[in-house]
Order: structure tokens, then C-alpha cells, then sequence
């Protein structure tokens, strides 16, 4: 796997915190386009606040933001996805009574004399769909709340492609499927990277990550653990990152803080 | 990216967007799904359809002047204001929220009106005009509170249906009433259009109907979009037309009690009511404002992060339920003659918000359309006439009124629960 040159995108020394809470201290994280970069992390090591710092929900205290190698100012999610970026949540935030056509095209509706363009809208959803070989559904028209858990995450994650999006990131997709719904989303998601957008993979799940991720970058108590290549760490090494912070010359020097 | 591919081999019906092409869909394939759909608890205004007919048979059996053409006639005015107020609190009850205080808004925006044209002797339009606008500050006011301050829509409307009932006495003075005799306004609910432009507007409304139906069919056909069989078109299109010109013949028959006058045609508030029905169905249908009130309802976080201003959108509806409202307030005061101080309140919002749950518009927020509103409101005024014809205490009253609202509610529930569990909704 070549890596790029460039980051699409990149955080530099990026802290964060909540009142007296330091969550995030100078975290470095980089982006590259075709490749799937896993965010790993034990529970409270600052992951979905790095989430949803990129998203744009939460503003940076200090660092950079950049965006294809220039500094960008991001001030709200309306900011971010206008860069091309696609935050797909762990609640997927979809709406149950609306069909698979108008969750993804919601907030971005498209129009023709003022009324809703529904014939270009629905076209263009089902070839999103098809492009990422999504074959198990039966009609783009039938409401998302009687779609299985695999088809809804398919469709949040669909929605990247529709907006040709730059980076994706995904908040513990797999978490609350089984193992062939799994397996459709993982696909999904390499399907994704090879057509050139960046992603960004949380999860808990070694066996996804290590399917999955070209890179690895794992937290540890809001600090980057490491950022390697997954081919030159082992299970074994990740998790001892994960829960220690270090493990063997990888990891942090020295831990400021004890557990 | 890749084209489409072409549709699977016969077995493998329920991939690759196979439901979205009428023609591997028989009309009896259709029936069939939808009969599984309706046990499923995606049931519409089927309830509110059947429970009219019931009525019908009822109360015709029961009394024979029920179906006579003169109380056929007053029903459909009377169910005007009913439809026009159920189909404002759908726009809340789209949301989840709920106006208590419609019905006195509407009792507030009559006495503007009636005011503006008694005391300032101001034209008919203007006066309708200032009742509308009474209706959509009252809304404001009550969706600035709920979205801004998040104080729950029960309390703040609760507290605007007492107090608007202090302006109304303020206005009219206690036990007080005010006369409405203008010719335009009165007629509304008391003039009626001649027959032969009572038949031009049945065959446009049938003829605009089957048209937009078939267009649609056909569009969709050619760009391979989704589509129902034809054969349900059909169905549909022949329903309507069923319906439009069985009403227009019984309201174009002479229904004068007195020989020497003739009583003919369909009332102004008729096509009025069309109309309004036609631009809520296009606005909720067809427009981005009406899918991010349905997105609201559904998912607010969801709708929030996808970038729709949740809280523009919640004021929005406040203002158009009770614009609703004070037109529906106008029309209930065309067909009393006056205003008085107790417009609007009593019965009327229980009926409206009757009306639109019979109709099939959820309490719980995210489903209903504006069509529930007009179905329901004509079972609500059914039940309210037909009582009144047997001569029926009012304890019947109340008690029948409460038990149709209880058993509404009880459907709309239980439907609830069945689509959840049947993996529908």
C-alpha cells in the first residue's frame, strides 16, 4: 500500500478540554486518502471527542485543522461536511419514518421549480447504493425502520458516496451487528477506501481493525499511543497500547498519569 | 461509478431494488401486500373510512333525517371548521407536540374579525386578514416559548387556552356577543356555488386528479423509478371520483324544506377546504419545509445533525396551526352568525384533535398527512350530528365523543406496537 504524500486531512498538536477536564493533549492525527487510518482506544481515552472534534461539534482550544495541506477554520458541522467530510455516528442518526431516498438526502434535499426533485433523488441514491454493491435491498423506497441493523449501517454509510466525500469517519460501526452483517459493513468499508476517500475506522473490534486498517493510530488516556502501519504491529502489540500506553519501544516514554 | 445493473434472475425477488418496479408487481400482488401491511398496523385511514360507513348505516337507521339532502349538507358545513383546525394541529402533532389553545385562537381570531368589520367597518378581506394574523402571532408566541425557553407545548398551550379566553371576554365583554352579517363572510358557509359550476368543479378536481396520477405513472415508468401497478391508480383515481361526484349529487338536489325557495349546491367552505387541503398535502409532500417537519418528528438529534434548524422548524408549525385555527375560527363564526364569548372553546379542540388521530395522524409525532384531517373531521362531525339528531342528552354526548377520542387513541397505540414488532415502523 503506498501512502501518499500528503494528509487529506490532519490535526497538529490539538488539545481539548471540558472545564477542568484535559481530554485531548497535542494529539497529531493524519488522513490518507485511500487508506483506512483505525482509531483505537480504551473507553475514556478521548476517541469520540477526536470525532467529534473533526465533525465540528466541538472547536479545538489549541493546534491546527488542516484540510488537503491548508488551515481551515471549522466552526460547525455545516463547515465540515462543506470540505467533504462525512461523520457516520454510532446511533447512525437516521430518521425511522422517513425511507432510505429521504435519510440520505436529508438536510441537502435536492430541488427542481421549487418542489422536490423525488425522480433525480432516487436515482441517484440507488446508484449510490449499486456502486458500492449494496445487493440486499428491496426497494430504495421502503422506510429505514424495516431495514436490519447491517442495511441501516449500509445506508448511513452509503451517504458518503452520494455527497463524493473526501473522508469518512466511522463511529464503532460494527458494534452492534452480527457476524454476517459485519462482514457486509467491513466490505463496505475497504469498498470505500478503494475508491479513493479517506477513512477513519473507530472500533474496539481487533479483528475488523486488522481486516480492515492500512494504519492504526491508538489513544491512550487522550494522548497518540502510536501511529503505525498495520503491517508492522501485532494484535498483541495493539492492545498492550491500548492498556498501557506502551509496549516495548512503541508507545508513549514515560506516563504522567497513573491509572 | 458503476451503472445499473440489470434486475436477478426470478428468486432472488428481494434484492437489488427489485420492489421498485410496478410491473413484477400484479394489482393482486398489491392487494395482497397491502392487506399484510394493514394487519402489520400500517393502517392509514382505513379505521377512519370504515367507521364512517358504520355511522352512516347507524345513525340512518336510527333516524330518518339523517340521510336526508338538507342534513347531508349541514354535516359536510359543519365538518368545515373541523377539518380546517384538525388539519392546522397535524403540522404540531407532526412533531410530536400538541396546541391546546387552537380552538380559542380560532375564538380570538373570529372576534378580530368580527370586530374589524362592526366597529371599523372595514372590507371582508381585510378582516380576514387581521384574523389570520391574530392566529399567526398567537402561534409565534407559542412556538418562540416551546423552542427557545423548551418549556413542554402541553403547559405553554394550556396557558395560552386559558388566557386567550380572557382577550376574547375582554373584547366581547362577559356573556356578550357580536353579530357577523357580512354578505361575503356569511356566505361562506350559507351561500352556495349554482350547480352547473358545482359540477365544473367536480369534473376539474376529478379530471386534475386522474391527470397528476397518470402523469406521475408515466414519468416514473420512463425514468425507472419506483411505482405502484397501475391497476392501483385505477383504483384510486375511481374511489375519489366515486366520492366527489356522489357528494356533489347529493348537495346539487333541492334540500329546501320550504317549497317555494330552492336550496341548491355545494357550499362555499367546500372548495375552500379543498384548497387548503390540496397546498398542506403539496407543502408536506413536495416540499424540503414539509420533509424536514417529518425528519423532526422522527429523529430530532438526526434532523439537528443533518443541518435542519430544529428550532425554526417547531416555531414554523406553531404558526401555521394557529393560522389554521383562526381561519377555522372564521368559518365556525360564518356558520353561527356571530361570535361570542365562549368561541372555540368547550369541544372544539377535543373535536380537532379527535379528527386528526381518527384520520390516522400519530400522537407520538413523525406520520400524518393532511387528508387524516378532512377524513377524520367528517367522522367527528358525523358523530356530533347524528347525536344531535336523535335529541340525545348531553351526558351521551360527552360520553360517545370521549369514547370515539379513547378508542382513536387506542388504534393509533396499538398500531404503534405492530408496526415496531412486525419490523415497520
Amino acid at each position: 500500500m503506498t501512502a501518499d504524500a500528503q494528509p487529506i486531512l490532519e490535526l497538529r498538536g490539538v488539545n481539548k478540554s471540558f472545564g477542568v477536564v484535559h481530554v485531548l493533549h497535542d494529539v497529531d492525527f493524519q488522513v490518507y486518502p485511500g487508506q483506512v487510518t483505525a482509531l483505537v482506544g480504551d473507553n475514556g481515552a478521548g476517541k469520540s471527542t477526536l470525532v467529534k472534534t473533526i465533525a465540528g461539534i466541538y472547536h479545538i482550544d489549541s493546534g491546527a485543522f488542516l484540510f488537503e495541506g491548508r488551515p481551515v477554520t471549522v466552526r460547525s458541522p455545516n463547515d465540515v461536511s462543506a470540505l467533504g467530510v462525512e461523520v457516520v455516528y454510532q446511533d447512525l442518526a437516521l430518521c425511522d419514518n422517513l425511507d432510505i431516498v429521504e435519510n440520505m438526502f436529508l438536510g441537502r434535499e435536492l430541488k427542481s421549480r421549487g418542489l422536490l426533485d423525488e425522480a433525480r433523488m432516487e436515482t441517484m441514491a440507488r446508484d449510490a447504493l449499486a456502486s458500492l454493491s449494496v445487493r440486499t435491498v428491496k426497494s430504495v423506497r421502503q422506510t429505514v425502520s424495516s431495514l436490519s441493523g447491517g442495511q441501516r449501517q449500509t445506508v448511513a454509510i452509503a451517504k458518503s458516496v452520494l455527497w463524493n466525500s473526501k473522508v469518512v469517519l466511522l463511529d464503532e460501526p460494527t458494534a452492534a451487528l452480527g457476524v454476517a452483517q459485519t462482514r457486509q459493513v467491513i466490505d463496505l468499508v475497504r469498498r470505500l477506501a478503494d475508491q479513493g476517500l479517506g477513512v477513519v475506522l473507530i472500533s474496539h473490534n481487533m479483528s475488523d481493525v486488522f481486516a480492515v486498517a492500512d494504519r492504526i493510530c491508538a489513544l491512550y488516556l487522550g494522548r497518540v499511543a502510536a501511529d503505525v502501519a498495520a503491517s508492522e504491529v501485532s494484535h498483541a502489540q495493539v492492545v498492550e497500547l491500548i492498556t498501557a500506553g506502551r509496549s516495548g519501544d512503541l508507545g508513549l516514554a514515560s506516563l504522567t498519569e497513573s491509572m | 461509478m458503476t451503472t445499473f445493473r440489470s434486475r436477478p434472475a426470478v428468486g432472488l425477488a428481494d434484492t437489488d431494488f427489485a420492489g421498485d418496479f410496478g410491473e413484477q408487481q400484479t394489482l393482486r400482488s398489491a392487494m395482497v401486500g397491502y392487506w399484510r401491511r394493514v394487519r402489520g398496523g400500517d393502517m392509514g385511514s382505513l379505521p377512519a373510512i370504515l367507521g364512517l360507513v358504520v355511522l352512516f348505516v347507524v345513525f340512518g337507521l336510527a333516524n330518518d333525517r339523517f340521510l336526508s339532502a338538507l342534513n347531508l349538507a349541514n354535516l359536510i358545513t359543519q365538518a368545515g371548521a373541523i377539518c380546517v383546525l384538525a388539519m392546522g394541529l397535524v403540522f404540531v402533532l407532526l412533531l410530536g407536540d400538541i396546541d391546546l389553545s387552537a380552538g380559542v385562537a380560532g375564538g380570538v381570531a373570529a372576534c378580530a374579525m368580527a370586530l374589524a368589520v362592526v366597529n371599523l367597518s372595514w372590507p371582508w378581506w381585510a378582516a380576514i386578514l387581521v384574523g389570520t394574523a391574530c392566529g399567526a402571532l398567537i402561534g409565534l408566541a407559542i412556538g418562540v416559548l416551546r423552542a427557545s425557553l423548551g418549556i413542554p407545548s402541553f403547559v405553554v398551550t394550556l396557558a395560552f387556552f386559558l388566557g386567550l379566553q380572557g382577550v376574547t371576554l375582554k373584547l366581547i365583554g362577559e356573556g356578550g356577543s357580536v353579530r357577523v352579517d357580512d354578505p361575503v363572510i356569511r356566505g361562506l358557509t350559507i351561500e352556495n356555488l349554482s350547480v352547473p359550476v358545482g359540477w365544473a368543479l367536480a369534473l376539474a378536481v376529478v379530471l386534475g386528479y386522474a391527470g397528476v396520477e397518470a402523469f406521475q405513472l408515466r414519468r416514473k415508468k420512463a425514468l425507472r423509478l419506483s411505482h405502484p401497478p397501475g391497476g392501483v391508480i385505477l383504483a384510486r383515481v375511481s374511489a375519489i371520483a366515486a366520492v366527489v361526484f356522489g357528494v356533489t349529487v347529493v348537495l346539487n338536489v333541492n334540500r329546501s324544506v320550504n317549497p317555494s325557495v330552492e336550496i341548491r349546491g355545494i357550499p362555499y367552505v367546500l372548495p375552500l377546504v379543498l384548497v387548503l387541503l390540496v397546498v398542506a398535502t403539496v407543502v408536506l409532500t413536495r416540499t424540503s419545509y414539509g420533509r424536514h417537519i417529518y425528519a423532526v418528528g422522527g429523529n430530532a438529534e438526526a434532523a439537528r445533525r443533518a443541518g435542519i434548524s430544529v428550532d425554526r422548524i417547531r416555531v414554523s408549525v406553531f404558526v401555521v396551526c394557529s393560522s389554521l385555527a383562526a381561519l377555522s375560527g372564521i368559518i365556525a363564526a360564518s356558520y353561527a352568525g356571530k361570535v361570542s364569548a365562549s368561541s372555540g372553546a368547550g369541544n372544539t379542540l377535543l373535536y380537532a384533535v379527535g379528527a386528526a388521530v381518527i384520520g390516522g395522524t400519530s400522537l407520538f409525532g413523525g406520520r400524518g398527512r393532511a387528508i387524516d384531517a378532512v377524513i377524520g373531521g367528517v367522522v367527528v362531525a358525523t358523530i356530533a350530528n347524528g347525536l344531535g339528531l336523535l335529541n340525545q342528552s348531553s351526558y351521551i354526548n360527552f360520553l360517545v365523543t370521549g369514547g370515539v377520542l379513547l378508542l382513536a387513541a387506542s388504534v393509533d397505540a396499538i398500531s404503534r406496537r405492530r408496526r415496531s414488532s412486525s419490523g415497520m415502523g
